[in-house]
């Protein structure tokens, strides 16, 4: 077999596998995210699906197949098809860049392979994420106009005011990351933390980013473009089966994407530190590694859920003025002080 | 063989895109249709290396411009244009003529223009390549544009504060004064 098709035939098994573990990872989220609101409110949530409610997803997921899909006489039929595909298209594509572990030497069919635990090592990287995330709205934006619903209309200009309003400050906290590691690549800002961990230097940053992350993927108390109480359900009012679910899949892949990125910029990747101290056999380095990876991404996932239920949400006015008036100066003030930071040392 | 695939199908969906723009009816469609076309042309730039400009491209006008006209086209609730011009019927083949003519020109030139220049270096696009030539030889027209943005950005706050009224000196007048009252005052 020659190197090249085994490169490429390497590369696609990777993409059908990490695409595959992001959405088993989704049902598990959805599990997850019910157990974990009934712990916080002192019930038991799902259980009566499987042994204690863990066949809950696969009761939701045949549920959402098989209902009845409306589609409501007076929407625009093309945007309102298109809708949940431009969402969750996205959504799925911005997991590419995030290196969860160290690259890997072997031997197969006599050629030396390097095997990358990441999709993509793009150099514009970091970037990439930028971009693609800001294309997300558009799903929301389209099915809040196609639905020619007032609540969904409500929805989609309140999501497309909130993204532009927080992509601004988490660009210029990651332009803080960037400065730092001096590149774009993800690889190479996870490498400069061998020592130090980007939290502690730069927890203004941290925390500017961990804001806007929570605005950019809806969540909680952003959570405007769908506020229940207000909108009735916002941009996916008119939405049902699984044109309802794509937009919860979406939903649920930004949130593991940014959780990942969180972990990526912030707190080491997938460094564990000290661990080269115990020189292990270098295999099992990289599981360690890897599984190090997976637990920060999923503490982070427990942060969005937890502060779900901790934070009422936010008037419009104060997400705008949060947005420009507070988080934008302080971004910028991060750049500053990193910036004097870096002439110092 | 990959490449001039892909280089068609974004040719196309940026021509049609283009199209679509224009002569489509409904504003809110014809933003949407500018949005493909802004996609299809930062696939052209990825076929020509250049992975930054089309990055930039996409979060710039894509991720963050055209979401702001869809903004306000939804907050004005812009009706589906209708004709009204009897013109129409003068001007629609005056257009298309002038249109053809201007496409000849263009193909014509850059057709010359392909057959003398191609590009040699393949790290043309990076963002150190493009980062080292803002910084160095194009530093000056750079901060010129900073400054550019700066002063239409002052445009717009003066435009929309217009309530904030101006006193003789310069000064703004306390809320809730008109100009002319503080300068009787003083």
């Amino acid at each position: 077999m020659s190197l090249e098709l085994l490169t490429i035939l390497i590369n696609a098994l990777k993409v059908v596998v990490v695409i595959s573990l992001v959405l088993v990872t989704v049902m598990i989220l959805t599990l997850m995210e019910r157990k974990i609101s009934g712990w916080i409110q002192n019930r038991y949530g799902p259980n009566r699906v499987g042994w204690g409610g863990i066949l809950q997803p696969v009761a939701d997921g045949v549920k959402f197949f098989t209902k009845e899909d409306v589609i409501p006489g007076h929407v625009d039929r093309f945007l309102y098809f298109m809708a949940p595909a431009i969402a969750l298209v996205p959504a799925l594509m911005t997991f590419a860049i995030v290196p969860f572990g160290d690259q890997m030497n072997f031997f197969l069919f006599g050629h030396e392979i390097t095997l990358q635990f990441q999709l993509v090592d793009l150099n514009v990287g970091i970037l990439y994420f930028v971009s693609i995330a800001s294309l997300g709205v558009y799903g929301l934006i389209v099915g809040g106009f196609g639905s020619n619903n007032k609540y969904s209309m409500l929805g989609g200009l309140r999501s497309s005011a909130q993204m532009i309003s927080y992509e601004i400050p988490m660009g210029l906290a990651i332009i803080a990351v960037v400065m730092l590691s001096g590149s774009l690549r993800l690889n190479d800002v996870v490498m400069e933390q061998a020592g130090l961990w980007n939290v502690v230097r730069q927890p203004l940053g941290f925390i500017i980013f961990v804001v806007a992350a929570f605005a950019e993927t809806n969540r909680l108390p952003f959570d405007l473009p769908e506020a229940e109480q207000e909108l009735v359900g916002g941009y996916h009012t008119e939405y049902s089966s699984m044109k309802f679910s794509s937009f919860m899949i979406a939903e649920y892949s930004n949130l593991i994407t940014s959780s990942a990125l969180i972990t990526t910029l912030y707190f080491g990747g997938w460094q564990v530190p000290g661990l080269e101290l115990l020189s292990l056999p270098i295999w099992l380095e990289q599981v360690l590694q890897i599984l190090a990876f997976l637990v920060k991404t999923a503490f982070f996932i427990f942060l969005y859920m937890w502060v779900r239920w901790t934070f009422p949400r936010f008037r419009y006015d104060q997400l705008m003025n949060l947005g420009w008036k507070s988080m934008l100066p302080l971004a910028l003030l991060n750049i500053v002080l990193t910036g004097a930071w870096i002439a110092y040392f | 063989m990959v490449e001039l695939i892909l280089f068609w199908v974004f040719a196309l969906l940026a021509v049609g895109g283009a199209f679509g723009v224009v002569v489509h009816p409904n504003p809110a469609k014809s933003a949407l249709l500018l949005v493909l076309t802004f996609f299809a042309l930062a696939g052209e730039y990825v076929l020509l290396m250049a992975h930054f400009i089309a990055i930039v491209h996409v979060a710039v006008y894509a991720g963050a411009i055209m979401v702001l006209f869809l903004f306000v086209i939804m907050l004005l609730n812009v009706p589906e244009e209708t004709r009204t011009s009897r013109l129409w019927g003068i001007m629609r083949y005056a257009g298309f003529s002038l249109a053809i003519i201007l496409f000849a020109e263009i193909g014509y030139f850059g057709f010359k223009g392909f057959q003398t220049a191609y590009v040699q270096e393949t790290d043309l696009g990076t963002v150190e390549r493009i980062g080292q030539a803002l910084f160095s030889k194009y530093v000056l027209p750079f901060e010129i544009a900073s400054i550019l943005l700066l002063v239409a950005m002052l445009g717009a706050l003066y435009l929309s504060k217009r309530k904030l009224e101006i006193v003789g000196d310069g000064k703004a007048a306390p809320a809730g004064k008109k100009a002319e009252e503080v300068l009787v005052e003083e």
